[in-house]
């Protein structure tokens, strides 16, 4: 019983191979654009993909790659997908919105009803039941939404960004919900937050430009970021290069043009027990461990990076310094004294003991 | 939206075709009509006078189009000054038309009903003249499909007859055929207009239909007539007569004597018309 | 917010606009002889035109829900070759002359027509028949139906069906339990905006079912008549078409629960 799925969009630049097992919640992250959305519609059924197949269990969802095309349609899938909008049909009542699906699914209007209830107490909305859509909150209308899906008894359960659009106090209300419901499902679920994926998910994986570029159990992948944008969400400063003795040379273009002539440098820092000198290695370390200095500060081991200062921002009690990849958290009182603005050059300095290397 | 956006394109052309009309009808009409009528005085009666120039607007009932057409041409040829414009309509609505200050100078009417209506709104210039007369036939497709020779013929079950209202001309002559000859006609339907009956007939949905000999002589070969006796219980009259509001009374006239006289007489024989 | 962001000028044409409609209207009120009123627009003949001009329509409007939806449906859904001008065709009615569209309905269900030939056959003879009526008013009121649904199909989108189909349900299901209650609004303006053209329907009458007292003769189709020799009737008739258009399209501008959607959307 496990969902595979491998699928190529060329219009969108899609070509994505997974799998998950049973009861296995997947977080997908990854910037806009990167394909997260059109990976749903495919596997609902919604978009036909160029080449690839995909396996539910024992059901082929399509194989369009042997001679015999195969392309089950989405009311046959067993996929439910919830949406950042709930999307709750508004001529139906909150309870016959939650029926839907075992009623779709043969069962009678008694029964459907009663399942219909079951899931609506499950999300804590049972005093809602007959109510219509138009007079419900954000956040209860998401918890509804998510009773719906629920009440198809879907073997897969899609979720694309289902706390995006709540307001910040309904958000945590329903990701506790989430933890509760999606323990026991197989689910797959697009975020921004890395809450969402350490608190929901057993598994992330990251999308960018269409391809995965990092998966592995969420803990371990917010500890150790190999992609730009984990090291974003875990919020580390990530440089890519090779491992050396002591640190990593970067590739010639690591950093983009945020370091100064986008020049190949050695950083300096602490190597993994695993990472071994020649490897392809990423370097990792936090804001909170950079400084800004005019002038280049010499001797080691410290590390001084030549860059472009491109955005200020507050950051907390700090002001978060962002030259292009790489950032700095430093206080107000000496962004004032150093007197930055965007365009600023500076030197991003951080200790060498602040720098983890490690296996990319 | 789309509707709406559609619907102003459609009002802003009806506007525009609105001016448009009463531009035409306007410039010419006022500004011919002192020479029209400057000229009457020494005009008298003669339609072949040279010094006759001006527009006269003639309104005349549908069946006469054929006939008034070409006489319309005649009469210009005759007239090189002159031009006849001619408004063909079923003769009730011409009188409404007239009746609301529609700018005629000539009226001819299918019927003599008409023309009284007409009159009694005082809009009749002395006399109305009667120049022809039109009696019903029975017209049928060409090959004839339910085989018609007599009027008893169209009370056959499975007939399809199509004959006008009785509310206009044609209908009350058909009404009283029926009367005089104690046949009870069933129509599948009963038109307003003789147009649409004779339409019903050349198209092959009706069986056959009664209306005028001069509509059946039109029609060429589209139809066949079916001439039956008992037609001499009903014929139309047509009587013509100058409107009083008309601006050029004496082309009015001189039109009227052309179809009053030889030349209209032909042309009226030659489609068919009797004379009174 | 009172900003209404109109200039001045605009209400003048808009006034103007407006008198342009209910002038004429109140012309032809002024000009009713309401001691006769009553007389004339119950005799039989009147009846009996206004009840076949309300079955017919009703049919006729039938016909185009039924047709309609599924029309509305190919054109809002997905794009496919050919839809623009599948599109110009079932709109073309709307802007045709109607006397144009009972020549063309002639010559398909007439007699000696396309199809009617092959009816005639089987023993099914349309025109001068009732049923003539009901297709000359489906055929002008189809575009009206299909215009309207279509622009609410377009606004609603396909996300609800989406998730409907992630769900489990059907096509045939989904068309019946979301598609259809949720465009309800438009359907219905649609529906009544081909029944009033139904209602008005004549050239097409005319000149495809002709014109018989209880069969054919429709409310229009009376008036048109009845002018020959009866203005006053004409007049009182013309009221009542006027009146009963007027009830019609007024109770399918009360929009029943539209403010749900929007309340949706927006959460």
């Amino acid at each position: 019983m496990s969902f595979h799925i491998d699928a190529t969009v060329r219009a969108r630049n899609l070509d994505v191979s997974l799998s998950l097992g049973p009861a296995e919640t997947v977080a997908i992250l990854g910037p806009n654009g990167a394909g997260k959305s059109t990976l749903l519609s495919v596997a609902a059924g919604l978009l036909r993909p160029d080449a690839g197949s995909a396996r539910l269990g024992e059901r082929v969802l399509f194989n369009l790659d042997g001679g015999s095309r195969v392309w089950t349609p989405p009311h046959l899938r067993g996929t439910a997908l919830l949406a950042q909008e709930p999307l709750l049909f508004p001529h139906l009542s909150v309870l016959d919105n939650v029926a839907f699906g075992p009623r779709s699914a043969g069962a009678s209007r008694a029964q459907s009803r009663e399942t219909a209830r079951h899931w609506l107490a499950e999300v804590d909305v049972a005093q809602l039941a007959e109510r219509k859509p138009g007079q419900l909150s954000g956040g209860q209308a998401q918890r509804v939404a998510v009773a719906r899906a629920l009440a198809a008894s879907p073997e897969l359960l899609l979720l694309d960004e289902p706390m995006s659009a709540l307001d910040i106090h309904a958000a945590p209300h329903l990701r506790r919900l989430l933890k509760r419901v999606l323990s026991g499902h197989r689910a797959l679920i697009i975020t921004h937050d890395v809450l969402d994926a350490l608190m929901l998910a057993d598994r992330v994986i990251v999308m960018e430009k269409g391809t995965i570029v990092e998966e592995g159990a969420t803990r371990e992948v917010f500890r150790r970021p190999r992609s730009q944008f984990a090291a974003g969400l875990a919020g580390l400063n990530l440089l890519a290069g090779t491992v050396t003795e002591d640190g990593l040379r970067t590739f010639a273009t690591a950093g983009g043009a945020s370091l100064a002539g986008g020049a190949s440098l050695h950083v300096a820092g602490h190597l993994d027990d695993e990472a071994e000198p020649g490897q392809p290695g990423v370097a990792a370390f936090p804001p909170s461990a950079v400084s800004v200095f005019l002038d280049a500060a010499h001797g080691s081991p410290r590390n001084s990076f030549p860059v472009a200062i491109t955005d200020l921002e507050p950051h907390g009690d700090h002001i978060r310094v962002r030259a292009g990849d790489l950032a700095a958290d430093i206080t107000p009182a000496a962004s004032a004294e150093l007197g930055l603005e965007p365009g600023s050059r500076v030197y991003f300095v951080v200790k060498a003991t602040a720098v983890q290397v490690y296996a990319a | 939206m789309k509707i709406a956006r559609r619907n102003v394109g459609i009002l802003l052309a009806a506007g525009s075709l609105i001016a448009g009309l009463a531009g035409c009808a306007g410039s010419p009409g006022a500004g011919s009509s002192s020479a029209g009528s400057s000229s009457a005085g020494s005009a008298g009666s003669a339609s072949t006078s040279p010094q006759l120039s001006g527009t006269v607007t003639v309104y005349a009932a549908a069946s006469l189009k054929a006939t008034f057409t070409k006489l319309a041409s005649e009469f210009e040829a005759k007239n090189p000054a002159t031009k006849v414009v001619l408004s063909f309509a079923g003769s009730s609505d011409l009188v409404t038309q007239i009746t609301q200050g529609a700018p005629a100078d000539v009226f001819a009417s299918a019927d003599t009903k008409n023309m009284g209506k007409l009159s009694d709104a005082s809009l009749v210039d002395g006399k109305a003249t009667n120049f022809a007369t039109n009696v019903l036939t029975i017209a049928v497709p060409p090959a004839n499909p339910a085989s018609i020779s007599s009027f008893a013929d169209l009370a056959k079950p499975g007939v399809k007859v199509v004959v006008c209202a009785s509310q206009v001309p044609c209908g009350a002559s058909a009404q009283s055929v029926e009367k005089a000859t104690g046949t009870t006609l069933k129509p599948v339907s009963e038109e307003s207009s003789v147009t649409d009956v004779l339409g019903k007939v050349s198209s092959g949905e009706a069986d056959a239909g009664l209306v005028y000999v001069t509509d059946v002589k039109g029609a060429g070969d589209k139809v066949k007539g079916v001439p039956f006796p008992e037609s001499s219980n009903a014929f139309n009259t047509y009587p013509i007569a100058t409107v009083t509001t008309s601006k050029h009374k004496d082309l009015a006239a001189a039109f009227i004597s052309l179809v009053t006289g030889s030349e209209g007489k032909k042309v009226l024989a030659d489609a068919g018309f009797g004379v009174p | 917010m009172n900003y209404s962001g109109i200039p001045r000028w605009v209400y003048g044409l808009a006034a103007v606009g407006g008198l342009f409609v209910l002038l004429p209207l109140a012309a032809m009120v002024a000009k009713i002889n309401w001691a006769q009123f009553i007389p004339l627009v119950t005799s039989e003949s009147s009846l009996t035109a206004l009840g076949l001009s309300i079955r017919t329509s009703a049919a006729s409007t039938a016909l185009c829900v039924v047709f309609g939806i599924p029309l509305a449906l190919v054109l809002a859904r997905r794009p496919f070759r050919g839809q623009r001008l599948l599109r110009a065709f079932v709109l073309l009615p709307l802007v045709l002359p109607p006397v144009v569209g009972g020549i063309a309905l002639l010559y398909t269900f007439g007699r000696q027509g396309l199809l009617g030939k092959s009816l005639e056959l089987a023993g099914i003879q349309i025109a001068f028949s009732t049923t003539a009526v009901v297709l000359a008013q489906t055929f002008v009121g189809l575009p009206f139906l299909v215009v309207s649904l279509e622009g609410a199909l377009r606004t609603a989108g396909n996300r609800y069906e989406a998730v409907a189909a992630t769900l489990g349900a059907r096509p045939t299901t989904i068309l019946r339990r979301v598609t259809v209650p949720m465009v309800l609004p438009g359907l219905a303006s649609g529906a009544v905006l081909s029944f009033a053209r139904s209602l008005g329907e004549f050239g097409a009458t005319l000149t495809f079912a002709g014109s018989l007292q209880g069969v054919t003769r429709t409310l229009p189709l009376e008036i048109y008549l009845q002018r020959e020799t009866d203005a006053d009737a004409a007049v009182a008739l013309s009221l009542v078409l006027v009146a009963v258009a007027v009830i019609v399209v007024g109770l399918s501008y009360r929009r029943p629960h539209r403010a749900d959607i929007p309340a949706e959307a927006a959460a």
